[in-house]
């Protein structure tokens, strides 16, 4: 355990109850000063530009950039209609809303393909304990009630509402 | 392996998963110890950061023991513990030759505003995160730490993004002797920036929240001054009230786009998704700064547009301050501090789950349910 550091102004020492106060108050102890520094302090380096990656998958690329960088992930590759929509918004450059709004859309989709894959599968997923509903019965049961209740409720209200729209014609 | 499985806005579970391989000649393969769900990764679950793929596993924050080394690895071995940065940085690059490892342009084609992050979306390069037993660690020899034999793992996962982001968000408040400092956000970013404020010697400490037991354990863990917002009609005007009428001379946005507080912001932001998150903590950071202060944001935003008062940063003559924390060139120092004393970030954890519990894991932690501040996923292969 270390003392504070004392400073000369004098009207802050009020903090010495405060372990750590003012170690890092001199520039030479911090870090991330200045906010660019070269050379960068690294150990291991041994390279000037990595390798490039093997390609094994499609991986689509920011047409802000010329081609695919050294290094990059392969988690999920584009696939199905989702993947046809994600390849189409990466035509459209970070700039263009057009590339984002295309890709939540494609999320929304892919998680429509999630369920169908499933299905194909012969699994049907357990939406509440995906949910994590198991925690929220643990520790908000109320809540958990309340939620069922409301749901329940919106639901019979477009069933009744459903029914006399049926009956009327 | 067992990982976690993203199948779509609040939907995951754990399923078995072929383990990852060498992809590059400078990878390791990593068996995780100890994994955390962080903030940032309520994003994800909650469907607002773009190209979130069915079947991604997530997960920015870990630890393990090396399993496998690439063929160009020289200096990481089999059977180091280490701690991995968020960030996957080249070391080589223009931006990593500056060290801005969280800029790096080598490690992710899909986006350019961004550099490589584990478990972070295709938006962030499609890597898989560290919420499994098994995860691949790209430019091993750089980028992983050996944990310190003397350091509890607890301590040296929270090195991986926490305390890092938490101290550069105070370290971009350009803090001087005697500052006021302001922060937004009770969560552990907020918790880590309000014990690094007085590290890098603020004067005043204030945080801001509405979660009382966060409010809590923020003022018993930092010694600060804290202020509920649900209690306040006006934050510009209490900040202000707070402050001589001149404001604070540092505000830190710790919230990012899943703010409260704004019912509109709130609306558009997190629930309509028509802007990149609720910028309720931007907003108050610009209006209860002092003229010519400095507002610094790790706050988490998707890539589209924010409704901010841009309009009165710039009548202020504000320093706009904000990065993915560059977490490699910090550890050295925050590893001091942790070794000296001044700072224990484990005591944020209130959580430990097995990986086999992570739906109820993300619940309990998105709901805040059981007064939780940090959630640590055990793999079930961490004691093997």
């Amino acid at each position: 355990m270390d003392t504070p550091q004392q400073t000369t102004v004098g009207k802050h020492n009020g903090h010495a109850h405060i372990q750590g106060w003012g170690a890092d108050l001199d520039h030479e102890n911090r870090p991330a000063y200045p906010k660019e520094r070269t050379p960068p302090r690294l150990e291991g380096l041994h390279w000037h530009e990595p390798d490039q990656q093997a390609i094994s998958q499609e991986v689509l690329h920011s047409n802000e950039r010329p081609g695919l960088t050294p290094v990059f992930g392969t988690s999920v590759p584009p696939s199905g209609l989702s993947g046809m929509i994600r390849r189409s918004a990466f035509k459209y450059s970070e700039n263009d809303m057009r590339h984002w709004l295309m890709l939540l859309l494609a999320d929304r989709i892919n998680m429509l393909e999630g369920l169908g894959d499933d299905l194909m599968h012969g699994h049907i997923p357990n939406i509440f304990a995906e949910m994590g509903w198991k925690s929220e019965l643990k520790y908000n049961r109320a809540g958990a009630i309340k939620k069922v209740a409301i749901a329940s409720a919106v639901v019979g209200l477009g069933y009744y509402l459903l029914k006399q729209r049926k009956q009327r014609y | 392996m067992l990982a976690m499985d993203y199948r779509g806005p609040y939907r995951i579970r754990v399923t078995q998963k072929p383990e990852p391989q060498i992809e590059h000649p400078n990878d390791a393969i990593v068996r995780v110890t100890r994994s955390c769900i962080c903030g940032s990764d309520l994003h994800l679950y909650h469907g607002m950061v773009p190209d979130t793929r069915v079947g991604s596993t997530f997960g920015h924050e870990f630890v393990g023991i090396v399993e496998e080394v690439g063929p160009s690895v020289e200096k990481l071995k089999v059977g180091d513990h280490v701690l991995v940065p968020f960030n996957i940085f080249c070391g080589s690059c223009f931006f990593c030759q500056k060290e801005l490892y969280g800029n790096c342009h080598n490690t992710n084609p899909e986006a350019t505003a961004v550099g490589g992050i584990y478990g972070y979306s295709h938006t962030a390069g499609g890597y898989d995160g560290g919420q499994a037993e098994y995860v691949r660690v790209p430019m091993a020899d750089i980028a992983p730490t050996v944990i310190p034999t003397n350091m509890d793992l607890d301590d040296a996962v929270l090195l991986t993004d926490v305390f890092p982001t938490g101290y550069q968000a105070a370290e971009m408040g350009e803090i001087k002797e005697g500052d006021t400092v302001v922060i937004f956000g009770a969560g552990p970013v907020g918790i880590m920036a309000a014990k690094s404020a007085w590290i890098l010697g603020a004067g005043r400490v204030i945080v801001v929240d509405h979660i009382d037991y966060r409010l809590e354990f923020v003022r018993n863990f930092a010694q600060c001054e804290i202020v509920n917002f649900k209690d306040v009609r006006d934050m510009a005007i209490h900040i202000k009230k707070m402050t001589d009428w001149l404001g604070a001379d540092v505000c830190i946005d710790a919230v990012g786009g899943e703010a409260m507080g704004d019912f509109m912001q709130t609306l558009t932001g997190a629930k309509m998704k028509l802007q990149a998150g609720a910028a309720t903590a931007l907003h108050w950071c610009i209006n209860s700064v002092r003229k010519g202060g400095v507002v610094s944001i790790v706050g988490v935003y998707g890539p589209t547009f924010n409704a901010v008062p841009i309009g009165n940063a710039i009548n202020k003559g504000l320093t706009l301050r904000m990065n993915q924390a560059s977490v490699k060139r910090h550890l050295p120092r925050l590893i001091e501090h942790i070794q000296a004393g001044r700072i224990e970030p484990k005591q944020i954890i209130t959580h430990r789950l097995p990986l086999e519990e992570v739906a109820d894991a993300y619940h309990i932690f998105a709901n805040k349910l059981d007064n939780c501040i940090k959630t640590v996923l055990i793999p079930p292969r961490a004691v093997h």
